[in-house]
């Protein structure tokens, strides 16, 4: 396995990313720009696939009745047959993994909540909200976690700018792994 | 090609026996008792012509995982479990494939002609294939587990299907994730992919590039077949030996990026703890007794051929121990066929049983050098590291099942 180890591409060994190469195969086209941007929906921490709009947390609070999120969530975000969408109340000193489950105040970045709204709701009509609207759902339920004020614009640029509680609280997945290591060096099991 | 001296000379000596007439009406008789039934004849349909199935007297099924309904209610969750405590050999059939959704019990139903896979972000040459360009390009063919990151066993399971049965192990055909990203052209600084399947939810899962040039594959084929819908038909992503949930299914895309993406599925896995995230992402040497295996029922003293599965997302499984006394004296269990890295490996003990109470574990480790811990093990070292007394990440612990005197084999868990 050692002998196997020293085998491995040298970039890789180094972490570094592969070198572009030239097809081999010239199997595939190339996707048209619109193609691209059709499928382009998972949004990163900074955000650069967010679609332009905007939404308020005025907007919200009437999308959140109007798109039927109250029947399943319940009228105050809670008390509904599915997930819970405001934090639990334990004290003012609670960090954020005390909170509960709680998408809009567990989830690190705010892009994650509107790619989670975007892609997941409402329940079998996914996909059929609007980018204001997700703008505007994604500003309601921050605001019900105390995430941003009341009067919150939130859009491609600004999104990205809120602080969630739990930015920096949470165990990213090891970038330090390779092929050939074990799960954890330290750890015989 | 004459018959060999000793066939010869068995031959004669049976010539002999039949003559004398005394052994001929034994015979008769033991092959009177094995002819008795078939107890009816199955009709060759057309269905059963073109694609036929097990026999009726063959009950071995699938349960919904961790005592939920699945699907429940809102039709949300959706986990099933492998029989495991039926499996022989180290191939799950398809059918019986453990399954777990990022969300919905609704497979999607595609068209193969009309899926494309797009492979697009930072990569020199966006491209986008067709199932017949995916099937004319180099191909692979590997057994590989899967195994969820909820399968973990606990003292209210009862049998081996609900301690264990959210792993499977299959056949998988198909292209290297390397060969379409070398294709594609990735540029510096790509270190993540994000691939993303085209449920409800359109799921999708950030994966390092070190895995992703590796040994990733875009399957179209399992067990001989193409994919099953509820495997991700027509082509699902395989992440060998990685916790389940990274292996997206019905994959439509894969984007190279620069950072880890917390995804839906990424959110949906968010830890708290460094280790637990470690020790959750690649699974650890694991294996556990089929057979005799909790809920079974030995019917008396004698001789038993012990049965089970090892695995390790480290690699192939490189040795089994088995023992039959709690843990207190192993014996090395015999590996059946070749352990392949990263696959369900089928190890044997021959086991004479004595009619006494007994606990039977078993302990595999892995080519790394890895080895199955007990659950005390497990927490021990967290605790005399200052740490909270339980098991972090994907529970490895070894599972004990305990013989009574009756036969009877239960999850011996405390």
């Amino acid at each position: 396995m050692r002998f196997l180890r020293l085998l491995l591409p040298l970039p890789l060994m180094l972490g570094i990313s592969v070198q572009a190469q030239s097809p081999t195969y010239g199997l595939g086209r190339t996707p048209s720009a619109e193609e691209i941007r059709a499928w382009d929906i998972s949004i990163s921490p900074t955000g650069e696939e967010l679609p332009a709009g905007s939404g308020s947390v005025g907007e919200g609070s009437q999308l959140y009745l109007e798109k039927a999120c109250a029947g399943c969530h319940g009228t105050t975000g809670t008390g509904g047959p599915a997930p819970r969408l405001v934090k639990r109340d334990v004290g003012p000193d609670a960090g954020p993994w005390a909170l509960g489950r709680v998408l809009p105040i567990r989830a690190p970045y705010a892009t994650a909540v509107w790619d989670f709204i975007n892609r997941g709701m409402p329940l079998y009509q996914e996909g059929t909200l609007t980018a204001d609207e997700v703008y505007a759902l994604t500003a309601y339920l921050l605001f019900l976690n105390d995430v941003v004020e009341e009067g919150t614009v939130l859009d491609a640029q600004s999104l990205p700018k809120v602080e969630m509680p739990n930015r920096d609280t949470w165990a990213p997945l090891p970038e330090w792994w390779r092929p050939g290591m074990s799960r954890l060096p330290s750890y015989p099991y | 090609m004459g018959i060999k001296r000793s066939d010869r000379r068995e031959f004669l000596k049976r010539g002999v026996a039949l003559a004398s007439g005394v052994t001929l009406g034994a015979v008769a008789k033991s092959a009177s008792g094995q002819l008795e039934g078939p107890e009816a004849f199955i009709q060759g349909t057309d269905e059963l012509v073109r694609y036929g199935k097990r026999s009726s007297y063959v009950t071995s099924v699938r349960i919904p995982h961790g005592g939920r309904a699945s699907p429940d209610a809102f039709g949300l969750d959706f986990h099933i479990a492998a029989p495991l405590q039926d499996s022989v050999g180290v191939i799950t059939p398809s059918s019986l494939h453990y399954m777990g959704t990022t969300r919905g019990s609704f497979v999607p139903d595609i068209d193969p002609e009309k899926h494309r896979l797009m492979i697009h972000g930072m990569v020199d040459n966006p491209l986008i294939f067709t199932m017949e360009e995916l099937k004319r390009l180099p191909s692979v063919t590997r057994m590989h587990f899967i195994e969820c990151a909820g399968n973990r066993a606990n003292r209210r399971h009862r049998t081996v299907q609900e301690t264990h049965g959210m792993t499977s192990c299959a056949e998988w055909t198909g292209v290297l994730l390397s060969t379409l990203l070398k294709e594609a052209g990735v540029q510096d600084g790509g270190d993540w992919i994000v691939a993303e399947g085209v449920e409800n939810v359109v799921g999708a899962s950030s994966i390092h590039m070190a895995k992703a040039m590796d040994d990733c594959i875009v399957c179209y084929g399992m067990n001989g077949e193409a994919v099953r819908p509820q495997q991700g038909f027509p082509l699902r992503l395989l992440v060998p030996g990685f916790e389940g949930i990274l292996n997206v299914k019905w994959l439509r895309r894969i984007k190279v990026v620069d950072q880890f993406y917390m995804t839906y599925n990424d959110y949906g896995h968010l830890r708290q703890d460094s280790d637990d995230a470690a020790l959750g992402m690649q699974i650890g040497p694991k294996s556990v007794i089929t057979y005799p295996s909790g809920g079974q029922q030995l019917p008396g003293r004698g001789f038993y051929e012990v049965s089970g599965l090892a695995w390790s997302g480290g690699g192939a499984v490189s040795r089994v121990e088995v023992s039959t006394d709690g843990g207190g004296s192993w014996v090395d269990a015999e590996i059946r066929g070749t352990a392949h890295p990263m696959a369900h490996t089928r190890f044997t003990l021959n086991w004479q049983w004595d009619g006494q109470e007994c606990e039977l574990q078993s302990r595999c480790t892995d080519v790394l050098g890895s080895v199955q811990p007990s659950r005390a093990q497990a927490i021990e070292y967290w605790t005399s590291r200052g740490q909270p007394a339980r098991v972090k990440g994907q529970d490895n612990s070894i599972q004990p099942w305990r013989v009574e005197s009756d036969g009877s084999v239960h999850n011996a868990i405390s």
